[in-house]
C-alpha cells in the first residue's frame, strides 16, 4: 500500500478509536477532567487505571465514535485546554511516579481563532518541554494519524509504538502538496516524498515498535499491546530517574542529518 | 566582504517603497515606521558588544537526505541569496557587559524553516550555554518546520526543547525575542519556552497561519490577529521592545539575573 492509501485507511471511521483501546488496556478506570485553567476539552480523554496491576495514567486523543461525538471532540483536534489537561495529568502522574501511556490519533492541533488566542503554540511548547523532564516513564501509541505538532505534544516519550497502517508527519500531505505545488490533489506524491508510514518511522528511529493490526481479533491484539507495554515499562521503571531522563534526552538528541566538515552525520537507516 | 563595509548601502522598504540609507537605520523605514527583514549578522552587530561575537557550528550544512523534490535547488538558491550556510547563526557573545549565548534565525533563508541544521545548531548553543552556565538570547523567526526533511524536521522541535529543558533545570536564563514572522513548529517549541518573552512591534506570531485559520473556520479575524501586540494582550508576551532599544533592554535583563542563580 502506498503511504497516502495508508493515511486514507486510518482516517476512515470504523476503526477502533482511542476509547476502545482504553477499555481493553486498563482496568478500574477513573476518568479525570479539566485543565484547571479554562475548561475541559473532551478531545483529550484522560484518567488513571491499572495496566496488568501497574497503576498508570492514560491520556488519549479521542476522535469520537459517531458524528455527535466527533463534533463534540472537534474531530480529535485538541485545543490548548486539551494539551493543558494532558500536562496536568502528566504532572499528577509524576508526583506518584506513575507511568504515562498516551494514545494518539489526530490530524493536528485545533485550528481556529480561539485556539490562537489561548496560546495553542505555547500549550504545545510547554508540553514538549515538561515531558522532557517528566520524572516518570512515558510511552505513546499512534493508533491512526500522528499530525505534526498536535501529535508531538503527546509523543515526546521514552518509546513510541505505531500501528502498522498508522502515519506520522510534519505536515498533512494535502498541506504539503498545496504549499509546494499549489495542488492539494498531489497529496499522494507528497505522502511518498515525506515518508510518513510506521515502517518509515521504525527505519528512521522515530518509532521503536510497529504493531500488527487485527481488528477482527481486537481483544487479542490489545493483549499483545499490553504485553509489550508491560515489558517496556518494567525496563523503564527499573531505571534511576537520572538514567531515565538521560536516555530520553539521547533519544531525541540523535535526530538530524547534516554535513559538518565534509562528513554527513546522522545518516538514516 | 571588506568592500561591503565601506559601501553606503541603500534599503528599499517593501511596504511603502521608500529608499533609505542602511546606516543607523536599524532596518526601520523612516517613512512608514515598518520593520524590515534583517540579516542575522546585522542583528548581532546591533545587540552584542563590539567584537564580542564568536560563532559556533558555523560550518553545518543541510543534506537532502529524503531526496525531496526541489530541496537541493532551494538550499543552493538560499545559500546564494543570503551568503549563509543555513537559517540560523549562533555563537557566544557579550551584551552590555554580560556574557551570554545567542542565536538569530534568518527569515531570508527558506523562511527560516527548521530542519536538521537549524535544530542541531540551536541545540548545541543551549548545550554550550548549559556547560558554561550562560544565559541564552534567542531571536526567533520561522515559517515552521522544514517539510523537505519530513518527520526529522518535526523531531527538531523535540530535540531543541530537550536542550532548553536541561538548560532551564540548571537554573539558567533564556530570553526569546519574537521577530517577524514566528510561526508553526518554532512557536510550538522554543519560541514560547523563554523565561522572558520579548517581541518586536508588529511581528506576526502564531501557530496556525492566519490564512489557514480563515479558510478553516471562515471567521472574521481582527486586523491585529497574531501580532505581537495581540499576543501581549492575551498574556503570551512579556514586553514589546523596539529594535533601537533592544540592546539596552537585554543588557538590563541580563544584569538583573547576574549572581542570583539557584544552585544546580
Amino acid at each position: 500500500m502506498r503511504a497516502y492509501d495508508k493515511l486514507k485507511t486510518v482516517r476512515q471511521s470504523g476503526r477502533p478509536t482511542a476509547a476502545e483501546y482504553i477499555e481493553q488496556l486498563f482496568t478500574d478506570r477513573i476518568s479525570l477532567s479539566g485543565d484547571r485553567r479554562f475548561g475541559d476539552d473532551t478531545a483529550i480523554q484522560g484518567g488513571i487505571g491499572f495496566l496488568e496491576g501497574i497503576p498508570v495514567t492514560y491520556i488519549a486523543i479521542e476522535k469520537g465514535k459517531d458524528l455527535n461525538e466527533r463534533i463534540q471532540n472537534h474531530f480529535g483536534c485538541p485545543k490548548p485546554e486539551g494539551y493543558r489537561k494532558a500536562l496536568r495529568l502528566m504532572k499528577e502522574a509524576e508526583k506518584f511516579h506513575r507511568p504515562v501511556i498516551c494514545i494518539v490519533d489526530t490530524q493536528g492541533a485545533y485550528c481556529g481563532a480561539e485556539a490562537e488566542e489561548r496560546g495553542q503554540g505555547q500549550a504545545i511548547a510547554e508540553n514538549i518541554l515538561e515531558m522532557m523532564g517528566l520524572e516518570t516513564p512515558t510511552i505513546s501509541i499512534v493508533i491512526g494519524e500522528g499530525g505534526s505538532g498536535g501529535a508531538l505534544a503527546l509523543c515526546t516519550t521514552d518509546y513510541v509504538y505505531m500501528l502498522e497502517n498508522a502515519c506520522y508527519s510534519v505536515i498533512s500531505p494535502e498541506g504539503c502538496a498545496s504549499i509546494l505545488w499549489k495542488d492539494a490533489s498531489k497529496a499522494d506524491e507528497a505522502a511518498d516524498a515525506l515518508q510518513i508510514t510506521a515502517q518509515d518511522m521504525k527505519r528512521m528511529g522515530v518509532a521503536e515498535t510497529v504493531i500488527s493490526e487485527d481488528f477482527k481479533h481486537f481483544k487479542n491484539m490489545c493483549r499483545d499491546i499490553k504485553k509489550q507495554l508491560v515489558g517496556d515499562l518494567q525496563g523503564l521503571m527499573s531505571c534511576s530517574t537520572t538514567k531515565l531522563l538521560s536516555q530520553r534526552y539521547d533519544r531525541f538528541r540523535k535526530y538530524g542529518v547534516y554535513e559538518e566538515g565534509g562528513v554527513v552525520h546522522g545518516a538514516l537507516g | 566582504m571588506l568592500f561591503s563595509l565601506f559601501e553606503k548601502k541603500v534599503l528599499d522598504c517593501p511596504y511603502c517603497k521608500h529608499q533609505f540609507k542602511e546606516k543607523n537605520s536599524f532596518y526601520i523605514c523612516p517613512q512608514c515606521g515598518k520593520y524590515l527583514k534583517m540579516p542575522p549578522r546585522e542583528r548581532i552587530r546591533q545587540v552584542v558588544d563590539k567584537d564580542s561575537f564568536q560563532e559556533l557550528s558555523g560550518e553545518l550544512k543541510s543534506v537532502d537526505f529524503l531526496n525531496f523534490p526541489g530541496y537541493s535547488e532551494k538550499l543552493e538558491k538560499a545559500q546564494e541569496d543570503t551568503g549563509e550556510a543555513d537559517a540560523v547563526v549562533c555563537g557566544g557573545a557579550v551584551i552590555g557587559g554580560s556574557p551570554c549565548a545567542v542565536f538569530v534565525m534568518d527569515s531570508r533563508f527558506i523562511m527560516a524553516s527548521m530542519g536538521s541544521v537549524v535544530g542541531e545548531k540551536i541545540t548545541r548553543v543551549f548545550e554550550y550555554a548549559t556547560r558554561h552556565r550562560l544565559p541564552v538570547i534567542g531571536f526567533t523567526a520561522s515559517g515552521g518546520a522544514r517539510m523537505q526533511e519530513g518527520i526529522i524536521s518535526l523531531m527538531q522541535m523535540a530535540k531543541v526543547s530537550a536542550a532548553v529543558q536541561k538548560h532551564a533545570s540548571e537554573g539558567n536564563l533564556y530570553i526569546s525575542v519574537l521577530t517577524n514572522p514566528t510561526t508553526g513548529g518554532v512557536t510550538a517549541s522554543f519560541a514560547m519556552q523563554g523565561d522572558i518573552i520579548l517581541a518586536e512591534p508588529g511581528a506576526t506570531v502564531g501557530f496556525a497561519g492566519r490564512r489557514v485559520v480563515e479558510q478553516t473556520t471562515r471567521a472574521q479575524l481582527p486586523d491585529n490577529f497574531q501580532s505581537s501586540e495581540f499576543l501581549q494582550e492575551h498574556g503570551f508576551v512579556d514586553k514589546i521592545v523596539s529594535r533601537d532599544e533592544l540592546k539596552a533592554s537585554l543588557g538590563t535583563i541580563l544584569r538583573l539575573h547576574n549572581g542570583v542563580r539557584r544552585q544546580a
